[in-house]
């Protein structure tokens, strides 16, 4: 699928967020677990700021000298054999890979999980060519055979799926026969993927890192789905986006360890694997050819800009784990396949205010997701140049600023603005209340009730209390 | 044979022109002011990581033997039996004949990695319930195992079989990821060519993504061990 998912505009996307319990429910599940383990993952460190500064100098060295480092890999990657396309645009890159597929006759795609082939939509372009393009990572193939439902999180794309729907799914598209216990469920979908793994003619990933000094691309994965994509089919391409390089093995090493703790709280994953070239003379296993497409799609133009920071991102989703709206309207919400923070500082730049000038106020500027980012991207302060940026260019701030400042105060102003708004509120402000009032605040609540207790939203609107009230009238 | 780049140019400039300046032909890799990494376990002993390791196996879902060289074959066949037995594969590794360990397997069906029989080595990767290697290099911090392919060590030894078991010589064990990203920039650094794939593995597969409930087993092996041996 594209970047842009759904049909739906901004209130909608979060009305039905809201109103998906079960999603709600399995997402602050979700991101309490994981925020714990992140946090007991960084401090067990006892040095987590010196980390987190090793990896955004990093990150910044490499941003600032982005086409030495993307020369030094392409040099190394065709050194060994392999073939280096950059790609300017989504439709740059998909004409090439197409092209591979077809050369090599190929039919049969398995797939390892990656965002930058969901931005350019990859999967729709080798299908139209008449290719079977298959998922491996059992979230996302999940989410594949339900009709390509869009991921819902960065790091766990069925997220808001409970295990009787996946396994209702599994019955009308697979022949499931058995219950929705999860291991029940895994071991049907690891005997399918097994035989698809050993008949697939290409493999296609994605790449977390990227070395320059020796050309070789690293994929993170729990599942190994990712060894095997990479060992069985006879051609590999593998799709990064233009920032994910790395000078050396060192530093690999220091984001590898930055990006596990901070995406799922381990030391390390199960798989880190490192992949330099195509396969030997000899070796059995291994790409006998090995491609790898470099895709810009928008990201240079962020260079030299205030935004540059947002392309540190090391896509662990450790800010999405910490935000409290993200919490309350789920990954849809966003319209982008990159929800949460990142996703609304980056979606708006990739894919345009147009369709994301509301999500820079999807948030309270509380500032969770700058202190969780484990390669320091001020997140809240792009959040709000997003914001100055949009009013400076369209005189107004779109409608969901004057939400979410009504929700809170000036509410009655506006009947469809303040029931939106109240509907909301319950639930928005549940982290922070102790009985009926609120003790600290998000947001534009945050001054206030640093001084003083701001009354808690009535779980009852007074509308829908006054039409109760005039019904049991009725009655008596 | 070297490969083709295509678009290069283009791209750079893009790059180069956002800067306001021409590409860069030379950069030097900076002093980094934080290293965090090297202060990890530093001055730990041995036995101190052994410890670490065989703590963390316990969160990775890994059973944890430590043993004797004289004793290794036994360990081995205990193992092997825990496992189920079956058919093993192992990579073409002198090791195993030096530990004296082909009697441990005697009871079992055996196959070795032989590059000569092509693709043939992955079914038969396929068909076994184990999968045993060496590991190069041991991570205390996070109880990884790191694996160097070549003709052969195929890959897929550690990945198709049922299950696995990674014989860990004592003397390899450093204390995380840091040291083997130094021994493994060392060899570039000398010109060594680097292995195709080298796969750091911590314990056997796994998903949360139904519902955040860990399923052990998913792609790859669904039960590991670690067998930690004396050096000789």
């Amino acid at each position: 699928m594209p970047m842009k998912i759904g049909t739906e505009n901004f209130k909608e996307r979060v009305d039905s967020g809201i109103q998906n319990d079960f999603m709600r429910a399995a997402v602050s599940g979700a991101q309490e677990r994981l925020h714990g383990r992140r946090l007991a993952a960084a401090e067990e460190l006892g040095n987590w700021e010196e980390w987190r500064s090793h990896g955004e100098e990093i990150r910044q060295h490499v941003l600032e000298n982005l086409d030495y480092y993307l020369d030094q890999l392409a040099e190394n990657v065709v050194k060994l054999g392999g073939h280096v396309f950059f790609a300017e645009t989504a439709e740059d890159a998909n004409t090439y890979i197409k092209e591979v597929i077809q050369k090599k006759n190929g039919k049969k795609v398995v797939k390892s999980k990656s965002m930058v082939t969901e931005e350019i939509n990859l999967n729709a372009a080798l299908e139209e060519v008449g290719c079977e393009v298959l998922e491996t990572d059992l979230g996302e193939y999940i989410l594949q055979i339900d009709e390509h439902d869009p991921p819902s999180h960065i790091v766990a794309p069925a997220l808001h799926k409970n295990k009787e729907q996946i396994r209702d799914v599994f019955k009308e598209k697979l022949g499931y026969t058995k219950t929705e216990n999860p291991d029940e469920l895994t071991a049907h979908v690891r005997e399918i993927l097994r035989e698809k793994f050993l008949h697939a003619d290409i493999g296609i990933t994605g790449c977390n890192f990227a070395v320059a000094e020796t050309g070789s691309i690293s994929l993170v994965t729990n599942e190994g789905n990712a060894d095997l994509v990479t060992s069985l089919p006879k051609t590999q391409i593998t799709v990064m986006g233009m920032e994910r390089v790395v000078p050396t093995y060192e530093e690999l090493e220091v984001l590898v360890s930055l990006l596990t703790r901070s995406a799922v709280g381990q030391r390390l994953t199960s798989y880190i694997t490192v992949l330099t070239g195509p396969k030997q003379v000899h070796e059995v296993d291994g790409p006998e050819e090995f491609h790898l497409v470099i895709v810009d799609n928008g990201r240079s133009k962020i260079l030299g800009t205030e935004f540059q920071s947002v392309l540190q991102c090391i896509r662990c989703a450790a800010c999405v784990n910490v935000c409290p709206v993200y919490r309350h309207v789920g990954g849809h919400a966003y319209g982008s396949i990159y929800s949460g923070p990142i996703g609304a500082v980056l979606s708006p730049l990739l894919g345009g205010y147009e369709d994301y000038k509301e999500l820079p106020y999807a948030s309270s500027l509380c500032a969770a997701c700058t202190d969780a980012c484990p390669v320091k991207i001020p997140l809240h302060e792009l959040l709000l140049r997003h914001r100055q940026v949009i009013v400076e260019k369209e005189g107004k701030a779109p409608i969901s600023e004057k939400l979410a400042m009504k929700a809170f105060g000036l509410g009655a102003a506006s009947p469809m603005l303040y029931k939106f708004g109240s509907k909301i509120a319950p639930s928005a402000m549940s982290p922070f209340t102790t009985g009926t009032s609120i003790s600290k605040g998000p947001g534009p609540l945050k001054a206030w009730t640093e001084s003083r207790e701001f009354p808690a939203p009535n779980k009852e609107r007074f509308r829908d209390w006054f039409k109760s009230r005039d019904k049991e009238g009725e009655k008596s | 044979m070297t490969g083709i780049i295509q678009n290069r140019d283009v791209f750079m400039k893009n790059i180069a022109s956002q800067y306001g300046r021409t590409s860069k032909k030379e950069v030097k890799r900076p002093q980094w002011v934080y290293r965090p990494q090297d202060e990890v376990m530093k001055s730990a002993s041995t036995d101190d990581l052994l410890f670490v390791l065989k703590e963390h196996c316990k969160r990775i879902h890994t059973d944890f033997y430590q043993t004797s060289v004289s004793n290794l074959p036994t360990t081995l066949r205990y193992v092997i039996n825990e496992f189920g037995g079956g058919r093993i594969i192992l990579p073409k590794d002198d090791r195993f004949m030096e530990y004296g360990l082909s009697e441990s397997m005697a009871d079992h069906h055996v196959d070795v990695w032989d590059y000569t029989k092509g693709r043939e080595n992955i079914k038969l990767a396929e068909k076994a319930n184990i999968g045993i290697t060496f590991s190069e290099i041991t991570l205390a911090e996070s109880a990884t195992v790191v694996l160097f392919s070549d003709r052969n060590k195929g890959r897929t030894v550690c990945m198709l079989p049922k299950t696995y078991i990674s014989i860990i010589p004592k003397s390899s064990i450093v204390p995380r990821m840091t040291q083997a990203a130094q021994l493994i920039r060392g060899k570039v650094e000398t010109g060594e060519i680097l292995p195709t794939c080298i796969n750091f593995i911590t314990g056997p597969s796994n998903s949360a993504d139904i519902e955040m409930d860990l399923v052990v087993g998913v792609h790859g092996p669904v039960r590991a061990a670690y067998i930690i041996v004396e050096d000789k």
